[in-house]
């Protein structure tokens, strides 16, 4: 069975001299959820743009279902669904003719049946006579969606598709991912939002400065994502971390007023009553404390930090 | 899936969406020429025409007619087909255009095939409404409807290409304001160059929209200043100049796609 999505050497260099795609590999499967994550500016939408037919690659090579993209565009094109970050519509279309019109587009024969259960599965339905621009910005949003997959795509991307969007939709979008992935639909999305990755994605490649500078299973990559760190502000600042708390991972920050506990979130006892019953017994006060996760962009910092370090 | 070599529903469904931006528009699109072409008539008919009485034996009224036609046809041309390639430029909303099975062909069959159907609409009403001004006939129907299908596909190809090119809406305007108009009205629309002194006479031959006009002309009364084989090579011409720069456009991808 071919590949969903399978890059090869794929390298994008603008007229402007800006290498935004620096020779990437990456094979989809089929009926996976792939979230790409990165920096702005790192070529994720670069990435999506050359397999979609909208940027014209410098080198390499795409094959979507085993169809190369460019000797056989029509082929690889109806089998995808793209849903771009910015929010285009034809403000003067009905809901109903710009989605009828975009499945045409994709060479499908009509069907009102299908278009309906997709105005109804996105909340569309009842807005389907209104013109574009009376609808809200979510609103928008989903109608974009709608247009992607009226062709029923096999491949969809969706380029940071809760930007910007309220919870609500963000939940639908979620449901609807999922509902498209239960069909067989391979879904390749990018964020910027590390809970939807968590949430939705099976694996997860992080993209910088043009490089895919790392491919995981979700569960691999969620697993370095759960170092947490406690933050104890403490009433009088400390020379050195006291004896008494050795068996505790500890540092010193800010001068010696603050006191910072690294500690894994998977585990089930992470320590934290016990070093705190402890400073109690050592009499040392604090003022104030905080935890906080490791975010993704301490991810990407470091990975992007660690990758500097090996190519100086 | 079988996927075949031309994506016919979708040339259809371009050339559908352009049609109801049209039929959205339909008051201004069709009042506006018929006062225009009123307006000539009253101006260039009535004032000049008791002057001129007859141009190579035809009646002033009448011979400007096709000029007319063709200079509605020029401008309505490429004023539809680069606003509805540009427009999509404009909003973002090319990014669908670009991700479609569709190639050059189709894209181009959509847009500038809507955009000729447009003119040639527009075409026939203007002949209406002159022919309620002044008696017309029309010597070579068959041809003459040729002759209009074929101005209109070369303008709206034209236009289509400025639509490409334009980066801005001042752009769009340029060359049908700067270019178009001039030459038009230069062109024989109202006058038989024959009235011109000599070295007019010779300058006007190198405009290609005289050659346009005066095999307009041609189907309609049989006569015009220039032999009807030169104004159709001209026409064939200009025609195959546009579907080139079009082909060559796609395929460096100029303007589309980075």
């Amino acid at each position: 069975m071919p590949a969903a999505l399978s890059i090869s050497n794929l390298t994008k260099t603008y007229a402007s001299g800006l290498h935004a795609l620096k020779s990437v590999d990456l094979e989809i499967r089929k009926g996976e959820i792939f979230a790409l994550l990165g920096p702005n500016g790192a070529g994720k939408t670069t990435l999506i743009s050359t397999v979609c037919g909208i940027v014209t690659p410098s080198a390499g090579r795409i094959c979507v279902d085993g169809h190369d993209a460019v000797r056989e565009f029509r082929a690889c094109r109806t089998k995808i669904g793209l849903v771009p970050q910015e929010l285009s519509t034809d403000t003067f279309e009905t809901v109903w003719a710009t989605v009828s019109f975009s499945r045409e587009l994709f060479g499908r024969p009509a069907n009102p049946a299908f278009l309906e259960k997709l105005l109804r599965d996105l909340s569309l339905w009842e807005r389907r006579k209104d013109r574009i621009m009376t609808l809200s910005g979510g609103m928008k949003r989903r109608v974009m969606i709608a247009k992607a997959l009226s062709h029923e795509p096999q491949l969809l991307f969706l380029d940071e598709p809760t930007a910007g969007v309220d919870v609500e939709l963000r939940r639908d979008m979620w449901g609807l991912v999922r509902g498209l992935r239960d069909s067989g639909v391979t879904i390749i999305l990018t964020t910027h939002y590390i809970d939807e990755a968590e949430e939705m994605a099976d694996r997860i490649g992080v993209i910088s400065r043009g490089e895919l500078i790392l491919v995981e299973d979700k569960h691999a990559l969620m697993k370095q994502l759960g170092k947490k760190q406690l933050t104890l502000h403490l009433q009088q600042p400390l020379m050195h971390t006291p004896a008494g708390l050795s068996e505790w991972r500890l540092a010193l920050a800010a001068g010696g007023t603050e006191l910072h506990f690294s500690f894994d979130a998977s585990e089930e006892r992470n320590g934290i009553p016990a070093l705190l019953r402890r400073m109690d017994e050592l009499g040392i006060g604090y003022k104030d404390l905080n935890t906080r996760q490791s975010s993704l962009e301490d991810i990407f910092v470091s990975l992007v930090s660690q990758r500097g370090q090996l190519r100086p | 899936m079988n996927v075949p070599g031309f994506n016919r529903r979708g040339a259809w469904a371009i050339y559908k969406f352009e049609m109801a931006r049209f039929r959205r528009t339909l008051l201004q699109s069709v009042v506006t020429p018929v006062i225009t072409t009123s307006l000539y008539f009253v101006v260039f008919g009535s004032a000049i025409g008791s002057r001129i009485s007859e141009v190579g034996g035809v009646a002033y009224g009448a011979f400007i007619v096709p000029g007319l036609m063709m200079l509605a046809l020029f401008t309505e041309s490429l004023s539809n087909a680069s606003f509805g390639i540009y427009f999509p430029k404009f909003t973002g909303t090319i990014y669908e255009l670009l991700s479609a099975p569709v190639s050059v062909l189709e894209i181009v069959l959509g847009y500038v095939g809507a955009a000729a159907s447009k003119s040639v609409i527009l075409g026939v009403i203007i002949l209406a409404t002159a022919s309620i001004f002044v008696p017309i006939r029309i010597l070579h129907p068959a041809l003459m409807a040729a002759y209009l299908l074929l101005i209109a596909c070369s303008f709206s190809l034209l236009g289509f290409i400025i639509g490409i090119w334009a980066n801005s809406f001042e752009q769009l305007q340029f060359i049908p304001m700067l270019v178009l108009t001039p030459l038009t009205f230069l062109g024989g629309a109202f006058y038989s160059i024959d009235m011109l002194p000599g070295v007019w006479r010779t300058v006007t031959l190198f405009n290609p929209v005289v050659y346009l006009i005066n095999g307009f002309r041609w189907t309609f009364y049989g006569a015009s200043d220039i032999g009807v084989g030169a104004s159709l090579s001209m026409t064939l011409g200009f025609f195959a100049l546009c579907l080139v720069v079009v082909g060559v456009t796609f395929r460096t991808g100029y303007r589309l796609k980075n």
